[in-house]
């Protein structure tokens, strides 16, 4: 197997190895997010597999999405996240009730997804190498963003502002 | 690196948030779960706009970035204002709507 991998010419050997460490940390942290029985704890994996998405995306040559994806996901989001918990429990710490009684469901429709989405995904591009271009410029992106893509990034605008007025007339209390 | 690793990766986490969102029952994690899987979509449109050697990818993936923001914002308040009306968030309690 390593050495059909390494045949290929257009392989780059540290950044499959980087690739496989990187995955393997956010599998991990992923499967603890879901399992674990400690809220906060759920949340600072939430963080470990958010930090692997933006080192994936720096591996894929998006600079600009990894920098975006760390300051909105790990800089905002996470903060909502954690304020939510402290807001909403009265204890910190281990706490039981955390799954629904029929959570052993989720488990055969997850691997059963799986195994359908791996097998589509390997039958169709089973040998496709992705070509070693260097990082997206920035401003071709901004290109796109203040030209083809103007009328979406408007309305993105007004879904962030309506989703903020949403956010605060919903958890005023009055 | 082969495009295969970025769309099985997506996959797996794609995955382990649908078996989070199925599984938890507080409202925090599920909307957890939900990131998990909003991360997986993105990792494929940056996989798809690197084989493509076009930047749309990229601009799709800010967008996804954005309205999930958005989502977590709306989604903690509703969750807020859950927890004040009842004292718990406990998803399966939520049964007032069924008829």
């Amino acid at each position: 197997m390593t050495a059909l991998l390494l045949a290929i010419d257009d392989l780059n050997v540290a950044q499959n190895v980087a690739f496989g460490i990187i995955a393997f940390l956010m599998i991990v942290a992923a499967i603890r997010v879901v399992t674990t029985n400690n809220i906060v704890h759920a949340a600072l994996w939430l963080v470990l597999v958010l930090a692997g998405v933006a080192a994936q995306y720096i591996l894929a040559a998006a600079e600009f999405v990894a920098i975006s994806q760390v300051l909105v996901y790990i800089g905002a989001v996470m903060v909502l996240f954690l304020f939510g918990i402290m807001l909403t429990r009265a204890q910190i710490g281990r706490e039981g009730g955390l799954n629904n009684k029929g959570w052993a469901i989720g488990i055969p429709v997850a691997l059963l997804l799986l195994g359908l989405m791996g097998y589509v995904i390997i039958d169709a591009y089973e040998d496709t190498v992705l070509p070693d271009r260097g990082p997206a410029p920035t401003e071709a992106i901004s290109d796109q963003f203040l030209s083809i893509y103007l009328l979406p990034f408007l309305a993105l605008s007004f879904v962030l502002l309506a989703a903020a007025i949403g956010a605060i007339v919903l958890a005023r209390k009055d | 690196m082969l495009v295969v690793n970025f769309l099985l990766l997506a996959a797996v986490l794609f995955c382990i948030g649908v078996y989070g969102v199925i599984a938890r029952r507080n409202a925090v994690l599920v909307l957890m779960s939900i990131e998990l899987i909003l991360n997986s979509v993105n990792l494929n449109l940056i996989a798809f706009s690197l084989m493509h050697g076009n930047l749309d990818g990229q601009v799709f993936a800010l967008y996804v970035i954005a309205v999930a923001a958005a989502e977590v914002g709306v989604g903690l308040a509703m969750v807020l204002m859950i927890y004040r009306n009842r004292r718990s968030i406990a998803l399966d309690e939520l049964s007032e709507m069924k008829g």
